[in-house]
Protein backbone atom coordinates (compact mmCIF):
# COMPACT_ATOMS: atom_id res chain seq x y z
CA UNK A 1 0.00 0.00 0.00
CA UNK A 2 2.84 2.36 0.75
CA UNK A 3 4.20 1.53 -2.64
CA UNK A 4 1.24 3.13 -4.35
CA UNK A 5 2.62 6.50 -3.34
CA UNK A 6 5.76 5.81 -5.37
CA UNK A 7 4.00 5.79 -8.71
CA UNK A 8 4.20 9.47 -9.45
CA UNK A 9 7.90 9.64 -8.62
CA UNK A 10 9.09 7.42 -11.43
CA UNK A 11 6.25 6.63 -13.74
CA UNK A 12 8.25 7.66 -16.81
CA UNK A 13 10.93 5.44 -18.19
CA UNK A 14 12.52 7.68 -20.76
CA UNK A 15 16.26 8.11 -21.28
CA UNK A 16 16.09 11.90 -20.79
CA UNK A 17 17.43 11.86 -17.22
CA UNK A 18 20.29 9.56 -18.19
CA UNK A 19 21.28 11.77 -21.11
CA UNK A 20 21.15 14.89 -18.91
CA UNK A 21 23.27 13.09 -16.31
CA UNK A 22 25.81 11.97 -18.89
CA UNK A 23 26.14 15.45 -20.41
CA UNK A 24 26.48 16.99 -16.95
CA UNK A 25 29.21 14.52 -15.96
CA UNK A 26 31.12 15.21 -19.19
CA UNK A 27 30.80 18.99 -18.76
CA UNK A 28 31.96 18.85 -15.12
CA UNK A 29 34.95 16.71 -16.10
CA UNK A 30 35.81 19.02 -18.99
CA UNK A 31 35.71 22.10 -16.76
CA UNK A 32 38.05 20.60 -14.16
CA UNK A 33 40.30 19.26 -16.92
CA UNK A 34 40.64 22.65 -18.64
CA UNK A 35 41.12 24.48 -15.33
CA UNK A 36 43.92 22.13 -14.32
CA UNK A 37 45.76 21.92 -17.62
CA UNK A 38 45.71 25.63 -18.43
CA UNK A 39 46.87 26.45 -14.88
CA UNK A 40 44.09 29.02 -14.87
CA UNK A 41 44.60 30.09 -11.25
CA UNK A 42 46.82 29.53 -8.23
CA UNK A 43 46.96 26.04 -6.77
CA UNK A 44 45.03 26.63 -3.53
CA UNK A 45 41.76 28.02 -4.92
CA UNK A 46 41.97 25.66 -7.89
CA UNK A 47 42.05 22.59 -5.62
CA UNK A 48 38.91 23.82 -3.87
CA UNK A 49 37.13 24.29 -7.18
CA UNK A 50 38.26 20.88 -8.44
CA UNK A 51 36.97 19.24 -5.25
CA UNK A 52 33.63 21.03 -5.54
CA UNK A 53 33.32 19.87 -9.16
CA UNK A 54 34.08 16.30 -8.06
CA UNK A 55 31.46 16.64 -5.32
CA UNK A 56 28.90 17.71 -7.93
CA UNK A 57 29.81 14.56 -9.89
CA UNK A 58 28.76 12.49 -6.85
CA UNK A 59 25.37 14.21 -6.91
CA UNK A 60 24.98 13.65 -10.67
CA UNK A 61 25.68 9.92 -10.33
CA UNK A 62 23.43 9.56 -7.28
CA UNK A 63 20.41 11.37 -8.68
CA UNK A 64 20.56 10.69 -12.40
CA UNK A 65 22.02 7.16 -12.47
CA UNK A 66 21.71 5.51 -9.06
CA UNK A 67 18.10 6.54 -8.33
CA UNK A 68 19.00 7.44 -4.77
CA UNK A 69 15.56 8.98 -4.16
CA UNK A 70 13.75 5.73 -4.97
CA UNK A 71 13.06 2.62 -2.97
CA UNK A 72 10.39 1.47 -0.57
CA UNK A 73 10.11 2.55 3.03
CA UNK A 74 12.33 4.98 4.92
CA UNK A 75 15.52 6.11 3.12
CA UNK A 76 17.93 4.11 5.30
CA UNK A 77 20.31 3.87 2.35
CA UNK A 78 20.60 7.66 2.12
CA UNK A 79 21.37 7.88 5.83
CA UNK A 80 24.18 5.30 5.68
CA UNK A 81 25.48 6.93 2.52
CA UNK A 82 25.59 10.30 4.26
CA UNK A 83 27.39 8.82 7.28
CA UNK A 84 29.82 7.05 4.93
CA UNK A 85 30.54 10.33 3.14
CA UNK A 86 31.07 12.20 6.42
CA UNK A 87 33.49 9.48 7.61
CA UNK A 88 35.27 9.51 4.26
CA UNK A 89 35.93 13.23 4.32
CA UNK A 90 36.75 13.13 8.03
CA UNK A 91 39.37 10.39 7.51
CA UNK A 92 40.98 12.26 4.62
CA UNK A 93 40.90 15.77 6.06
CA UNK A 94 42.00 14.75 9.56
CA UNK A 95 44.85 12.65 8.14
CA UNK A 96 46.12 15.64 6.18
CA UNK A 97 45.67 17.89 9.17
CA UNK A 98 47.48 15.68 11.68
CA UNK A 99 50.32 14.91 9.28
CA UNK A 100 51.09 18.58 8.72
CA UNK A 101 52.46 18.61 12.29
CA UNK A 102 54.62 15.66 11.38
CA UNK A 103 56.04 17.55 8.41
CA UNK A 104 57.21 20.43 10.58
CA UNK A 105 59.30 18.13 12.76
CA UNK A 106 61.45 17.09 9.83
CA UNK B 1 -5.84 -0.09 -0.58
CA UNK B 2 -7.87 0.94 -3.60
CA UNK B 3 -4.72 2.35 -5.11
CA UNK B 4 -2.86 -0.92 -4.63
CA UNK B 5 -5.66 -2.91 -6.26
CA UNK B 6 -5.66 -0.57 -9.20
CA UNK B 7 -2.04 -1.43 -9.80
CA UNK B 8 -2.72 -5.14 -9.64
CA UNK B 9 -5.48 -4.91 -12.20
CA UNK B 10 -3.83 -2.48 -14.57
CA UNK B 11 -0.64 -4.54 -14.71
CA UNK B 12 2.59 -3.11 -16.03
CA UNK B 13 1.35 0.18 -17.43
CA UNK B 14 0.77 1.85 -14.07
CA UNK B 15 3.50 0.31 -11.93
CA UNK B 16 3.38 0.41 -8.16
CA UNK B 17 7.16 0.62 -8.22
CA UNK B 18 9.97 -0.50 -10.47
CA UNK B 19 10.32 -4.24 -10.98
CA UNK B 20 13.46 -4.59 -8.86
CA UNK B 21 11.65 -3.24 -5.76
CA UNK B 22 8.36 -5.09 -6.19
CA UNK B 23 9.29 -8.11 -4.10
CA UNK B 24 10.28 -7.08 -0.54
CA UNK B 25 12.93 -9.85 -0.49
CA UNK B 26 14.64 -8.19 -3.42
CA UNK B 27 14.12 -4.65 -2.12
CA UNK B 28 15.91 -5.50 1.13
CA UNK B 29 18.86 -6.83 -0.87
CA UNK B 30 19.11 -3.49 -2.63
CA UNK B 31 19.21 -1.79 0.77
CA UNK B 32 21.91 -4.25 1.82
CA UNK B 33 23.94 -3.34 -1.21
CA UNK B 34 23.74 0.35 -0.38
CA UNK B 35 25.13 -0.54 3.06
CA UNK B 36 28.00 -2.37 1.38
CA UNK B 37 28.73 0.65 -0.82
CA UNK B 38 28.95 2.88 2.26
CA UNK B 39 31.55 0.58 3.82
CA UNK B 40 33.45 0.14 0.56
CA UNK B 41 33.63 3.92 0.48
CA UNK B 42 35.50 3.79 3.80
CA UNK B 43 38.08 1.44 2.28
CA UNK B 44 38.72 4.03 -0.41
CA UNK B 45 38.71 6.80 2.21
CA UNK B 46 41.67 5.16 3.95
CA UNK B 47 43.56 4.69 0.69
CA UNK B 48 42.89 8.30 -0.34
CA UNK B 49 44.03 9.54 3.07
CA UNK B 50 47.25 7.54 2.77
CA UNK B 51 47.86 8.88 -0.72
CA UNK B 52 47.20 12.48 0.33
CA UNK B 53 49.66 12.18 3.20
CA UNK B 54 52.56 10.58 1.30
CA UNK B 55 52.12 11.94 -2.19
CA UNK B 56 55.05 14.34 -1.82
CA UNK B 57 57.32 11.58 -0.46
CA UNK B 58 58.96 10.67 -3.73
CA UNK B 59 62.38 9.82 -2.25
CA UNK B 60 64.19 11.40 -5.21
CA UNK B 61 62.33 9.07 -7.59
CA UNK B 62 59.65 9.80 -10.20
CA UNK B 63 57.23 12.59 -9.28
CA UNK B 64 53.51 12.64 -10.11
CA UNK B 65 54.17 15.29 -12.73
CA UNK B 66 56.71 13.07 -14.47
CA UNK B 67 54.75 9.83 -14.71
CA UNK B 68 51.16 10.96 -15.28
CA UNK B 69 50.19 10.68 -18.93
CA UNK B 70 47.52 13.30 -19.67
CA UNK B 71 45.95 11.76 -22.82
CA UNK B 72 46.01 8.34 -21.12
CA UNK B 73 44.06 9.25 -18.01
CA UNK B 74 41.74 11.51 -20.01
CA UNK B 75 40.68 8.61 -22.23
CA UNK B 76 40.33 6.34 -19.18
CA UNK B 77 38.05 8.93 -17.58
CA UNK B 78 35.98 9.29 -20.74
CA UNK B 79 35.58 5.51 -21.07
CA UNK B 80 34.45 5.12 -17.47
CA UNK B 81 32.02 8.07 -17.56
CA UNK B 82 30.51 6.68 -20.75
CA UNK B 83 30.27 3.18 -19.31
CA UNK B 84 28.41 4.58 -16.31
CA UNK B 85 25.93 6.14 -18.74
CA UNK B 86 25.48 2.92 -20.74
CA UNK B 87 25.07 1.03 -17.47
CA UNK B 88 22.27 3.44 -16.64
CA UNK B 89 20.70 2.77 -20.02
CA UNK B 90 20.82 -0.95 -19.18
CA UNK B 91 18.82 -0.26 -16.00
CA UNK B 92 16.38 1.80 -18.06
CA UNK B 93 15.92 -0.98 -20.64
CA UNK B 94 15.40 -3.45 -17.77
CA UNK B 95 12.66 -1.26 -16.27
CA UNK B 96 10.99 -0.95 -19.65
CA UNK B 97 11.11 -4.73 -20.01
CA UNK B 98 13.31 -4.74 -23.12
CA UNK B 99 15.47 -7.81 -22.69
CA UNK B 100 17.44 -7.38 -25.90
CA UNK B 101 18.25 -3.71 -25.27
CA UNK B 102 19.23 -4.57 -21.71
CA UNK B 103 21.68 -7.21 -22.94
CA UNK B 104 23.14 -4.89 -25.59
CA UNK B 105 23.77 -2.10 -23.06
CA UNK B 106 25.30 -4.54 -20.59
CA UNK B 107 27.65 -5.78 -23.32
CA UNK B 108 28.58 -2.19 -24.29
CA UNK B 109 29.25 -1.40 -20.61
CA UNK B 110 31.43 -4.50 -20.24
CA UNK B 111 33.43 -3.59 -23.37
CA UNK B 112 33.99 -0.02 -22.14
CA UNK B 113 35.07 -1.43 -18.77
CA UNK B 114 37.52 -3.77 -20.50
CA UNK B 115 38.89 -0.81 -22.46
CA UNK B 116 39.39 1.08 -19.21
CA UNK B 117 41.17 -1.79 -17.48
CA UNK B 118 43.31 -2.41 -20.59
CA UNK B 119 44.46 1.22 -20.65
CA UNK B 120 45.18 1.15 -16.94
CA UNK B 121 47.30 -2.00 -17.25
CA UNK B 122 49.16 -0.35 -20.13
CA UNK B 123 49.71 2.77 -18.00
CA UNK B 124 51.03 0.71 -15.07
CA UNK B 125 53.38 -1.22 -17.35
CA UNK B 126 54.71 2.00 -18.87
CA UNK B 127 55.29 3.40 -15.35
CA UNK B 128 57.18 0.30 -14.27
CA UNK B 129 59.27 0.39 -17.46
CA UNK B 130 60.34 3.92 -16.50
CA UNK B 131 61.44 2.70 -13.08
CA UNK B 132 58.31 3.91 -11.28
CA UNK B 133 57.66 0.65 -9.42
CA UNK B 134 55.54 0.17 -6.34
CA UNK B 135 58.67 -0.33 -4.20
CA UNK B 136 60.40 2.87 -5.35
CA UNK B 137 58.83 5.42 -2.98
CA UNK B 138 55.99 6.01 -0.53
CA UNK B 139 54.21 8.05 -3.19
CA UNK B 140 54.32 5.19 -5.70
CA UNK B 141 53.24 2.60 -3.12
CA UNK B 142 50.21 4.70 -2.26
CA UNK B 143 49.51 5.48 -5.93
CA UNK B 144 49.54 1.86 -7.09
CA UNK B 145 47.54 0.70 -4.08
CA UNK B 146 44.80 3.31 -4.53
CA UNK B 147 44.50 3.15 -8.32
CA UNK B 148 45.09 -0.61 -8.35
CA UNK B 149 42.34 -1.21 -5.78
CA UNK B 150 39.95 0.76 -7.97
CA UNK B 151 41.14 -1.16 -11.05
CA UNK B 152 40.55 -4.51 -9.36
CA UNK B 153 37.08 -3.34 -8.33
CA UNK B 154 36.37 -2.55 -11.98
CA UNK B 155 37.76 -5.93 -13.08
CA UNK B 156 35.53 -7.68 -10.56
CA UNK B 157 32.61 -5.60 -11.78
CA UNK B 158 33.23 -6.71 -15.36
CA UNK B 159 33.11 -10.38 -14.36
CA UNK B 160 30.02 -9.79 -12.22
CA UNK B 161 28.23 -7.93 -14.99
CA UNK B 162 29.04 -10.74 -17.42
CA UNK B 163 27.52 -13.33 -15.07
CA UNK B 164 24.45 -11.10 -14.69
CA UNK B 165 24.24 -10.87 -18.47
CA UNK B 166 24.22 -14.68 -18.74
CA UNK B 167 21.45 -14.91 -16.14
CA UNK B 168 19.34 -12.36 -18.02
CA UNK B 169 19.93 -14.28 -21.26
CA UNK B 170 18.74 -17.53 -19.70
CA UNK B 171 15.95 -16.40 -17.41
CA UNK B 172 14.79 -13.11 -18.91
CA UNK B 173 13.79 -10.11 -16.80
CA UNK B 174 12.37 -11.46 -13.55
CA UNK B 175 12.17 -9.80 -10.14
CA UNK B 176 15.41 -11.56 -9.23
CA UNK B 177 17.43 -10.78 -12.36
CA UNK B 178 16.09 -7.21 -12.35
CA UNK B 179 17.41 -6.75 -8.83
CA UNK B 180 20.78 -8.19 -9.90
CA UNK B 181 20.99 -5.84 -12.88
CA UNK B 182 20.11 -2.90 -10.66
CA UNK B 183 22.70 -3.79 -8.03
CA UNK B 184 25.56 -4.42 -10.44
CA UNK B 185 24.86 -1.03 -11.97
CA UNK B 186 24.83 0.63 -8.55
CA UNK B 187 28.30 -0.85 -8.06
CA UNK B 188 29.38 0.42 -11.46
CA UNK B 189 28.17 3.99 -10.85
CA UNK B 190 29.88 3.92 -7.46
CA UNK B 191 33.18 2.99 -9.13
CA UNK B 192 32.67 5.87 -11.52
CA UNK B 193 32.37 8.26 -8.57
CA UNK B 194 35.54 6.83 -7.01
CA UNK B 195 37.33 7.28 -10.33
CA UNK B 196 36.22 10.93 -10.55
CA UNK B 197 37.97 11.46 -7.22
CA UNK B 198 41.08 9.57 -8.36
CA UNK B 199 41.02 11.72 -11.50
CA UNK B 200 40.80 14.88 -9.38
CA UNK B 201 42.90 14.08 -6.32
CA UNK B 202 45.58 11.96 -7.98
CA UNK B 203 45.90 12.86 -11.64
CA UNK B 204 44.78 16.47 -12.02
CA UNK B 205 46.39 17.59 -8.75
CA UNK B 206 49.52 15.70 -9.73
CA UNK B 207 49.70 17.61 -13.00
CA UNK B 208 48.92 20.95 -11.33
CA UNK B 209 51.39 20.74 -8.44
Amino acid sequence: MERGAQTTQHGHHSPTLYIVGYVLSLVLTAISFVLALTHAMSVGPMMWILMILAGLQILVQLFFFMHVTEGDGPPYHSVTLLIGLIFTFAICLMSIWIMTFHYQSY
Amino acid sequence: MALAEKHVTSGGSARASSIEYRDPHQAVRILGFWLFLSTDMLLFACLFATYLVVRTHTDGGPTPHEIFDVPGFTIETFLLLTSSFTGGLATLAMRNGHKKQLMVWLIVTILLGLGFVGLEIQEFMADVAEGATMQRSAFLSAFFTLVGTHGSHVSLGIGWMFITLLQVARRGITEVTARKVFIVNLYWHFLDVVWVFIFTVVYLSGVVM
